[in-house]
């Protein structure tokens, strides 16, 4: 299997403007071959995009706008995951030796229909994330006493984390007494402690070990790669572990050959608050029921290992692009590019990404 | 429409199940999957246990699980204010429009 390196990349802001899904696409496109060096069209043999947008035809379409003629092109849609799964896409192509240079372009709008999954009747008429989201809150406070400040802190940190990063959607901090006593959208969820769908998009380039060079000084390899689906309906899974999530980093660690004590940051897919919670011990950053105590002491001690960018509590998230942006960040880590956000001395990262309340994950690692 | 919605919507609650690996199918499907063979349809009981709950205005939404395997969200009589993890829960009413609805109340 050949080795896959990020060499490029580009993200625009993450904003409510209602755009044209093929105009966000193409923002981050271009960004890619401005910063980018030696980079022209023809180089390129894979153009894979993600959304869940309902618009058709759209690697081609992104292909077509870019002056791309690429070998390979099509759409990966996977809900909030979308991002990440069309990544392992390029990643096998480039490492089958199907492609060489792949890029992979990620987009939402605002009113993107991913947050709504018609099939799972299961849900019944409560099927906007919100219920999930408030069903695993209750049940994370009822096995393991957390309490709306533990919440709270998440969406504090998060928040602050994301004034750094000038593609967030909110550049607005808030105190965790703010947090809690902001508006109730269930008894177990505030607003704060959610993420927004907002409109973004957000592209890395990947080439193989023979390429990377001719594209960057500083390539970032991907060398651990997991995924575990468990299900597509909700209640089918346990309410307080992300079971995939558990299953698709172990898999990432090993094929990386690396421990989650060796991740020097992650970017984790905080949707809710409580979903940062469980995942800091799904992924083995910390253990069983100290998740609370873990990010409390990273918010006291301004540590910003966990969501650098802000997470989507922060950074805001149109779902096709998140996975991706969450690759762009830890990739500027590893790069030490990433300014005000910069964790000293990152040599691993990973990204952590799940659709439909963790019915399935996707991880990845990445190293310098 | 398929099935289940048709029977949700003159208010029956149904399953699909396999009678070859005989296990009920959850989410229904016309297909067994485990052997992939055809499913048939029956009724479900009436009677579950309440899994998890919250509270949106004043509505009760919960997860209530039948039959130690089918689990589904719903409403709660909000008259019910004393409320238990593994409590038994009865369904009430079930009906489909646009979307499944269930309605429950604690005996």
């Amino acid at each position: 299997m050949k080795k896959v390196a990020v060499v490029g990349y580009g993200n625009t802001k993450f904003t409510k403007d209602e755009l044209p899904i093929e105009s966000l696409l193409l923002e981050s496109t271009k960004q890619v071959f401005d910063t980018t060096r030696n980079l022209s069209q023809d180089l390129i043999d894979g153009v894979i995009v993600s959304t869940n947008d309902n618009s058709k035809y759209l690697g081609a379409i992104l292909s077509e706008l870019s002056g791309i003629k690429p070998k390979i092109s099509h759409t990966v849609e996977h809900l909030c995951s979308s991002g990440s799964n069309a990544t392992i896409s390029g990643f096998s192509y480039i490492a089958s030796g199907l492609a060489n240079t792949v890029l992979v372009t990620g987009a939402d709008k605002i009113g993107n229909p991913g947050q709504i999954l018609e099939w799972d009747k299961s849900r019944g008429e409560y099927d906007r994330p919100i219920y999930w989201a408030s069903m695993f809150t209750k049940a994370h406070k009822r096995q393991f006493s957390t309490t709306d400040e533990e919440l709270a802190i998440v969406s504090a940190k998060n928040h602050k984390q994301a004034m750094d990063n000038p593609n967030a959607y909110s550049h607005k901090s808030y105190t965790i007494s703010e947090i809690m006593n902001s508006k109730n959208v269930t008894d177990d969820l505030r607003i704060l402690d959610c993420s927004y769908s907002c409109s973004g998009s957000s592209s890395i380039l990947l080439a193989s070990e023979e390429n990377a060079k001719k594209f960057t000084d500083e390539p970032v390899w991907i060398t651990g790669v997991g995924q575990k689906t468990n299900s597509a309906s909700f209640t089918k899974n346990g309410l307080t572990t992300m079971s995939s999530s558990v299953i698709a980093a172990n898999d990432a660690y090993k094929m990386a050959k690396t421990s989650s004590q060796e991740i020097d940051t992650a970017e984790i897919h905080d949707a809710f608050s409580v979903c940062e919670l469980m995942a800091v011990e799904d992924l083995g950053l910390t253990e069983k029921n100290t998740g609370a105590s873990y990010v409390r002491n990273l918010f006291n001690t301004e540590d910003r290992k966990i969501n650098p960018r802000g997470g989507l509590i922060g950074a805001g998230h149109p779902l096709g692009a998140t996975g991706i942006a969450q690759i762009v960040e830890i990739t500027q880590q590893l790069q030490n590019k990433a300014r005000n956000r910069q964790i000293s001395n990152a040599k691993r990262g990973l990204t952590h990404n799940m659709s439909a309340a963790a019915t399935s994950s996707t991880v990845l690692v990445l190293e310098s | 429409m398929n099935k289940f919605e048709e029977e949700l919507k003159i208010g029956n609650f149904v399953t699909s199940e396999c009678k070859y690996c005989d296990k009920i199918v959850w989410p229904p499907s016309d297909y067994c999957n485990s052997c992939l063979k055809d499913t048939i349809w029956r009724d479900v009981s009436l009677n579950g246990k309440l899994v998890e709950w919250s509270k949106n205005a004043n509505d009760i939404f919960c997860m209530v699980e039948f039959e130690n395997t089918i689990r589904i969200l719903g409403k709660l009589d909000p008259k019910n204010s004393s409320l238990k993890p593994g409590q038994t829960v009865k369904l009430a009413k079930c009906t489909f429009n646009g979307k499944p609805r269930f309605f429950f109340r604690i005996d």
